[in-house]
């Protein structure tokens, strides 16, 4: 295994009820790299997150953080080993406030980022702090899911598709702030659809089909692979 | 004077009205708990009125088998009661999460029945009489005052708004609100929900207990007093709205004030008019004057 390995998952299988979704799935992440998984919808990326993340009860195989194995832990556990988790649909809560929803995830380590720090990677939500949090914008919405990760300490964040829905203008945004958090020594498992989007961020993609990985392309040579992935992505 | 006119002496007036506000205290301390536990469990908690009298019991045993009195029981028998909600939540309530409403309705429901059973053949269904701790009262102008009633109301009021403030207000309510909308997303910010869920469980029961002990000198300590009580209660949650907290308060205490006047005006309906405000809000506003529909 790589030295600087941060997460390490092989032969990851899942089921939602009786059908079963990840069929020995199989990659790694390196320490401060930003990884993305590439696929079509229904391939089995967001699960993939989720149960890595642990919210998936049915699940088998192993998922190694560190030297941690992760399959037997619930998903608080694994939170608290430095792993945070930012969901496709943004999972900004209705009845808390932004400053809430912003402290919400409790700290687990040291060395996260303080609110003055996130406020200025993130302007807008200093000053929307007393309103409702799903009253912001969707762009306002997807900053203040990946903020409040970026308060706990978590090492490695896990990104489920997070310019998914948003003006050109804000993908931008995304996309510094995704450069600026591996500036950080920050490890990001990205999970996208958009791979022109993806080839501004990331080190290495893993496409994903029918719940395997079934091809890994460093983004050096994304150019040269692009008929290949437009293949795989049907686009 | 206005009295006069409509023929009703102020005495019976104001009366009534503090009987409804008593009343109403009942009923917003219940249906608040009903209403934190069905937020974040998704379980109507048909126990809930079995908890109340159990309450009401502890502050019984409390006082003539160990000798602490009315104010040690107001602490003690709400703990006691709630570490029973406790081991029930980690026993049997946590099996039924996956499945349907109903088969928590129906569990909660059946253990009612037990609990009340077993304390009806252990104590009788006539009830036991509780000494007031405050004795007295003060005598106003319209009416005279009874120093227990006025308490049982500054002390509803008091606990509805620290529930209230706890939930909305501060870092462990936000916890309980965010969790009530997505369980498994707080679990994996490193919360533990289920110890979450456990607890707010045994909140609940606790304030149901401790509304028994407010209960326990104004009324009879008896086996029923709870089933008597939930029906009611039931009606003014269907009314304020499933998991509304603010909803639970307001219309409990509006509730209990509209019955008490309508001893009053229509004391043929009084019985009725808790359950014609529910058909016509249930009519107007399906999900309850607070609720949101799903």
């Amino acid at each position: 295994m790589h030295n600087g390995t941060e997460l390490a998952v092989s032969d990851l299988n899942a089921w939602y009820g009786e059908s079963h979704i990840l069929h020995g799935m199989k990659f790694e992440v390196n320490k401060g790299e930003v990884v993305t998984l590439l696929g079509r919808n229904g391939a089995g990326k967001t699960t993939t997150m989720k149960a890595v993340m642990g919210m998936i009860p049915s699940r088998k195989g192993s998922v190694k953080f560190g030297s941690e194995e992760l399959i037997q832990l619930p998903s608080n556990r694994i939170a608290k080993l430095g792993l945070a988790f930012c969901p496709e649909e943004r999972g900004i809560f209705s009845s808390l406030n932004v400053y809430e929803n912003l402290t919400l995830p409790p700290v687990v380590k040291g060395g996260g980022m303080s609110l003055e720090e996130i406020y200025q990677i993130f302007p807008n939500l200093k000053e929307r702090l007393k309103s409702q949090g799903t009253k912001l914008s969707g762009g306002e919405q997807q900053m203040l899911a990946i903020g409040r990760i970026l308060r706990t300490g978590a090492t490695l964040l896990l990104l489920d598709e997070p310019t998914e829905g948003l003006a050109p203008v804000i993908v931008q945004q995304i996309g510094a702030m995704i450069r600026l958090l591996k500036d950080k020594g920050y490890t990001i498992l990205l999970v996208e659809q958009n791979f022109r989007f993806a080839s501004t961020v990331a080190d290495r993609h893993y496409i994903v089909e029918h719940g395997q990985v079934v091809d890994m392309i460093p983004n050096d040579q994304i150019a040269t692979s692009t008929k290949k992935l437009e293949t795989y992505l049907g686009v | 004077m206005l009295f006069e006119l409509i023929g009703i002496p102020p005495q019976a007036l104001f009366g009534q009205l503090l009987l409804g506000l008593i009343n109403g205290a009942f009923y917003a301390m219940m249906s608040l708990g009903l209403a934190v536990i069905f937020g974040l469990l998704n379980v109507i908690n048909f126990t809930h009125g079995a908890q109340y009298m159990m309450g009401a019991f502890a502050a019984w045993m409390l006082l003539e088998w160990a000798g602490v009195p009315y104010w040690g029981a107001l602490i003690l028998a709400p703990l006691i009661v709630g570490a029973t909600g406790v081991v029930m939540e980690k026993l049997l309530l946590k099996r039924l999460y996956h499945l349907d409403h109903l088969y928590g309705l129906l569990l909660t429901f059946g253990l009612a029945l037990m609990i009340e059973g077993f304390f009806r053949k252990q104590f009788g269904s006539s009830g036991l009489p509780y000494a007031n701790p405050l004795p007295g009262g003060t005598r106003l102008d319209f009416m005279f005052l009874p120093n227990y009633r006025a308490w049982i109301v500054i002390a509803s009021l008091v606990i509805c708004f620290g529930t209230w403030y706890m939930i909305e207000r501060t870092k462990l309510g936000s916890y309980l609100r965010a969790a009530t909308e997505r369980p498994d997303l707080v679990q994996a910010f490193g919360i533990n929900v289920p110890r979450m869920i456990t607890l707010t469980y045994g909140f609940g029961v606790g304030l149901a207990a401790l509304a028994g002990v407010l209960a326990a000198p104004a009324y009879n300590v008896s086996p029923l007093m709870g089933s008597n009580l939930i029906i009611i209660v039931f009606a003014v949650v269907v009314i304020g709205g499933m998991g509304s907290i603010l909803g639970a308060i307001i219309t409990g205490f509006a509730l209990g004030i509209i019955e008490g006047l309508t001893k009053v005006f229509y004391p043929e309906a009084s019985n009725t008019v808790i359950f014609i405000v529910m058909a016509i809000v249930l009519m107007v506003k399906p999900a309850g004057l607070f609720g949101t529909p799903k």
